[in-house]
Parts: structure tokens; sequence; C-alpha cells
């Protein structure tokens, strides 16, 4: 499938200098795009596109860029998304424009820089230069292709060798019915130094309506040795929008990645997580959740890569599906022939609500290496009738017992939510969105 | 207090496992509901409490005169049926002080009563956790997760004592237990016999029977009750088994 709009607007973009940057900046757009145009949209011929068919995407004719005209925001607007934390490090993106005024103007601590993407191209083309495009790959994957071909917004997040960053740092992508028809290609990168330890939140919200939009987005992460990074990518965009959101890790000896992501939005809507434990002794510790209703589609598409001796993963996914919707969940894990001793586990529950709402779970395990310690498990269930009745039995209303099992069913993942904050978040959301809800069975 | 008449029930389009069933409790009393495996003793227990697995074919059962067979199983609740479970279910992700508060809760909002809070709550809850002698600590625990089979039955107990049900309902509540919980299942069973309260035992064995002891004992057979009389009948059954009572009742079906 080409992409004639996409093209023709990468000419425009690169004939009015491509969004500025170093010099070596338009080179790798054109690199992107031109891989783009090669690739197409994936089909679902392609494996990691198996359950999934982007056609909407490549059908919408998304234009690259922010809107032209975008309504101001006001602090008030967006603090319904701040989890009540005005003293975090907040940067504020209003379809895919940093606002600086809505962002927190909190000094960095020693070590610590957070930018947004377009002050790093002047003030830190080096790191930029070091790592952009290093970490995800575009030659395999289009959706990181079209992003690299127009990365614009997002933030740089980079700190010294031995900081521990305390205070979260929360990125905030906002978009309001103006970013209809528009494609905001936003690039975050995040380098922690060795033995450095921070958190990063990305949320993906939408307000003031529903809107048709497509949000790619990409998050590279450098882990160095000994570095501890907890990544909470909490998305959910508008009923109408679309959204591919990556993020990809690479991984130094003894580091350790801790992703939270929840999908809640979105009519079509992709997660991946993808990290390579490139060094002895790393590891990563992926949980998600996804609450589906509607028509929605939301596919969530893990892969860890144990290219070193003793590595591990951990990975928990649930899904709650209600109404006719579709999610998907595809856990990839790769042991290279090197990587002995790797202990690997990963499950993915679902709890299906309604007689519409379908899943497709794919644990996906391919090992090259002999001495390793993989598991594997998916369920896909509805809630126990026993233990509907029992809960009534105790004079517990029908309503309120469906709810309580619900979100007993995604307890298990939101405890696992290091901030306060935000796992107080998950679960109002988690109970406000099955209140009342007919659960069909 | 519960008044059961020509009771028959099934299961989801089968044949009938209650064939007539017609039993009076006045409060105050405890009945022992006795029979061999297959006579319909735990149905009945089920068919009480609303278990949707089972349908209703004929007859009626009322408790304080209200149609107990046209609620739902938490009105019932609400009216003060309580039926402790064979197979008590495990709820992982929902704690048994946050199960048990919701439960306490709604059955005062549907009397009118207030509320009570987290803390109002442990107070009450402190109490009844000494009567079958448990930690606060299981508070926290999953409801019944990962609990063994004695704390499964005690934890029905505590619940029958913070919920304080006119009409308890025993479904073989013995079976599995070794003689401590038994003795402290009893105990804590004996301690909330009041006089405006009644209590249904329904077991396959006597055992249970030396420490609650019924003033009245019923044996089904075939899904009828084919005997009734007192306490002394429960010994009588310990000693000749239930095949002697078996035959009449194949006879008359």
């Amino acid at each position: 499938m080409t992409a004639p709009v996409v093209l023709r607007d990468f000419e425009q973009f690169a004939a009015n200098g491509g969004g500025g940057g170093p010099s070596w900046l338009l080179p790798l757009r054109r690199a992107a795009i031109d891989r783009f145009a090669a690739l197409g949209y994936p089909t679902p011929k392609n494996e990691d596109w198996h359950f999934t068919s982007v056609s909407p995407i490549a059908e919408g004719a998304f234009h690259a860029g922010p809107p032209a005209a975008s309504v101001r925001l006001e602090a008030k607007d967006i603090e319904p998304f701040t989890f009540g934390r005005p003293d975090w490090i907040r940067l504020v993106f209003v379809n895919g424009r940093f606002d600086g005024a809505l962002s927190s103007d909190i000094a960095r601590p020693r070590g610590v820089r957070v930018t947004d993407l377009a002050a790093a191209w002047r003030d830190q083309p080096d790191l930029l230069e070091r790592h952009i495009g290093k970490v995800a790959d575009f030659q395999q994957t289009a959706f990181t292709a079209l992003n690299t071909a127009f990365m614009h917004g997002g933030a740089v997040i980079q700190l010294a060798p031995n900081v521990q960053l305390d205070t979260p740092v929360h990125l905030v992508f906002v978009s309001t019915p103006d970013a209809a028809g528009s494609a905001s290609h936003l690039r975050t990168l995040i380098v922690a130094g060795h033995h450095s330890k921070a958190t990063v939140v990305e949320s993906y919200v939408s307000m003031g309506g529903a809107a048709g939009y497509f949000t790619n987005a990409v998050t590279e992460a450098v882990l160095e040795d000994g570095a501890t990074l907890a990544h909470l990518k909490l998305q959910t965009e508008s009923e109408r929008a679309f959204h591919v959101g990556t993020l990809q890790a690479r991984q130094g000896r003894d580091s350790h990645l801790v992703s939270f992501s929840y999908a809640a939005g979105g009519e079509l809507a992709r997660t991946n997580i993808y990290t390579l434990l490139n060094g002895e002794g790393s590891g990563a510790t992926l949980h998600g959740l996804y609450l589906l209703d509607g028509e929605q589609h939301v596919d969530q598409q893990t892969r860890i890569e144990h290219a070193s001796p003793n590595t591990f993963s951990r990975e928990v996914y649930k899904g709650i599906l209600d109404g006719a919707s579709h999610g998907v969940f595809n856990g990839q894990v790769y042991v290279r022939p090197e990587a002995q001793k790797t202990d690997g586990k990963q499950e993915n529950n679902n709890l299906l609500l309604s007689a519409q709402a379908r899943v497709d779970t794919k644990p996906q395990l391919e090992i090259f290496a002999d001495d390793v310690k993989c598991t594997h498990g998916a369920t896909v269930g509805r809630l126990d009738e026993l233990a509907l009745f029992y809960m009534k039995s105790r004079g517990i209303g029908a309503e309120r017992a469906r709810k309580l099992l619900t979100y007993a069913f995604a307890a298990g993942v939101i405890e696992a939510v290091g901030l306060p904050e935000v796992r107080a978040e998950l679960e109002a959301l988690t109970l406000r969105r099955f209140t009342g809800a007919a659960a069909g069975s | 207090m519960l008044d059961i008449r020509e009771l028959q029930a099934r299961v989801g389009g089968g044949t009938e496992i209650l064939k007539g069933i017609t039993l009076q409790v006045k409060a105050g009393e405890v009945h022992a509901v006795m029979g061999p495996n297959g006579s319909g003793k735990s149905t009945l227990a089920q068919v009480l409490a609303g278990n949707p697995a089972y349908e209703v074919t004929g007859g009626t059962a009322t408790l304080d005169g209200a149609d107990l067979l046209a609620m739902q199983p938490e009105e019932r609740a609400h009216a003060g049926l309580f039926m402790a479970f064979q197979y008590p279910v495990e709820i992982p992700g929902v704690s048994n002080a946050y199960f048990l508060r919701s439960a306490y809760n709604e059955i005062r909002k549907a009397h009118g009563e207030e509320e009570v809070d987290p803390l109002e709550f442990l107070d009450i809850m402190e109490k009844n956790l000494a009567l079958v002698d448990m930690e606060q600590s299981m508070l926290n625990r999953s409801v019944n997760a990962g609990f063994s089979g004695g704390e499964k039955k005690r934890n029905e107990i505590l619940q029958m004592a913070v919920l304080r049900p006119r009409l308890a309902i025993l479904d073989e509540t013995d079976s599995g237990l070794d003689i401590d919980a038994l003795r402290i299942v009893a105990e804590g069973v004996n301690k909330l016999r009041r006089p405006d309260n009644a209590t249904i035992v329904v077991t396959h064995y006597q055992r249970l029977l030396n420490h609650i002891v019924p003033d009245y004992v019923h044996v089904l057979s075939a899904g009828r009750i084919v005997k009734s009389g007192g306490k002394e009948l429960a010994f009588e059954l310990e000693e000749k088994g239930y095949d002697w009572l078996e035959s009449p009742a194949e006879a008359v079906a």
C-alpha cells in the first residue's frame, strides 16, 4: 500500500526546511520517508499486524504536523490530567505542539535535563545524533519510519550517571477537536546514565469532544548500566482517534525497565513495548491493562529480546472487553543463543463482559539458547457466575458484585503501578468504566 | 418463620431433584436435614438461597410471610437469609474486609440504616473474629483465596456472625473438617443462636449434631422428606445408615 498523501506532505515539509534542526536531520528524515515508501502501511499479511488492519489510518489521509490553528488552553483545562501534582516536572503538548505556558517551570535537579524536542535540536544536537533513530529501528517498522520522517513535538530527558530523580517527569499530549485530520508524529528520547533512576509518565489524552486524528508516537529509551527506568504510558485518546505508540528501549548491564501500559482510548489503537536486554543481569517488568468497549479495536504488542546471559523478564497484561470491542495481545519473547540462564515469565488474561467482545491472544516464544526458564500462559474468560452468586447471597447487589469482580480482575496489574496518584486514578477509571455496564451475560 | 410447601426444583431442564418438600421452621429452632448423597439436601439449601443454576418447578417458600422464590439472592440476604456454602468461593483481588463491609452495609441500606465506615466496621469485626478463632490479618487477605478448607468454613461462620441472619442454612459445613475445626465452627454457630433466629443444618453425618444439637431431624431421600423426628433420629441413622430408609422412598417414586 503506497501512501501518496504522506509522500507529498514530506516533499512540502522538506522544501520548507524540514522543521529545522542540525544538518544531519533532514537526510535522516529523507532516509526514513524513503524507507516508509518502500515498506508501505503494514497489512495483515505482516505477522506483526496479523489481527489489526490499519487501513483506516492509511485511508484517513492525515496530514503530518500540528494543525494550522489550535485553540489556546489554560492551566485549568489540563488540570484533570495532572493527578493533582503541580510539583511534577511536566511538559504539555497541545495537538503536537509544545506549550511552555502550560508546562511546569520546576527547576531540574543537578544532572537532570528535561526539554522539549524543538529546544533539544538546538541545545543537545550531539546527544540526539548519538541516539535518535538508533534505538527505534525504522528499517522494518513502517510507523517508526513515518515518525522519523516527520518527528516533531515530544521531549528529551537526560539523566547524568548516578542521579536519582525522585520527581516524576510527566509528558502530557493533549488533542483537541482542532487536531481532526492531522497526525502528530511525537518523538521522545530518554537517556538514563549509568546507575541513574527516574520515572516517566506519558499521557495521551483528548478534550473538548471526540475528534478523528492520528497520534504516531515513538519513545526511545537508553538505559545504561545499572539504570532503572519506570515508564508509564496512559492512553485515553478520543473515541474516534487513531493511535500507534511505541516505546523502544535498549538496556545495559544490570539495568531494569519497569513498564506499565494502560490503553482505554481510540477507535483503533496499537501500543508497542519493545526492549533489548543487551547487558548481563538486565531485566524488564512489563504490566499492561486494556479496557475496551463499543467498537474499539486495541492491540498491544510487546517484544522482549534477551541478548545477554542471566537476563530476566516478567510480564502480565490484562484485558477487560465489553460491547463489540476487539482486543489483541501479542507477546514476543526472543532468547538469543548467547542469552543462557534467561528467566522469563509471561501472562495474558482477558475478561469478556459481553457476547460480542472478542480477543486474540498470541504468546510467541522463540528460544535459541538451551539453558533457559521461560513460561507463558493466556486465558480468556467471563465473570464467574458462582462468584457472582456468592456475593449476591451475602446481600451485595448484582451491579455492585459485577463491578467488584471486574475490578478484582484488574487489581493485580493496577497494584503493580508504583506511583500512588496514578494507581488511584487507574482504580477510579476501572471502577467508573464499568458502572452501569449491562455486561451482557 | 420459614414455610416451605411442596417445593420442587431441578437443574437446567433435567428431572426434578426436589420432588415436593414441605418443611416449617420456627424462630429459635434448629433443624437438621440429613440424607444420602444425591438425596437433594444440598439442592434444598441452594434453592432457598437462590442459586440461578436451579430452577423451581413447583411449590412455595416464604420467610416471615414474604415470597422467597420471587426474590433475587441479594434480596433474600436482605430479608435475613444466609447460606454457609459447602464450597466457599475464592475471590482473588477483593479483600475479606471490603467484601464483608460491602455486604454489611448493603443489608443495612436495605433496612434504611446508616452505612458504617471502615473504622466502625473494624470494631464489629474484632468481636466476631474471636468467635471463630481468626486473626485480624485475614481481613486483608482476598476472600477465601488460598485459604485451607477449615479457614474457608470458619470464614463462612464469621460472615454469618457479622451479618446476623434470621435464618442460617449450613450446607454440609462439616464436610472435610477435622475435629478441631468442626468444634470451632459448631461453637460459633451455638453462640449465634438467639430466640429470634433459626438454623437449618444440612449434613451427611451425625457427628456435627453432637456439637449443634437439633430440635428436629428430617431425612431426605430421592427428593422427599421420608422421615422426621427428634435428635434421636440422627443417632439411629448413624447406627443403621440410610439404606433402611431408601426402599420406601423408591416405592413411592
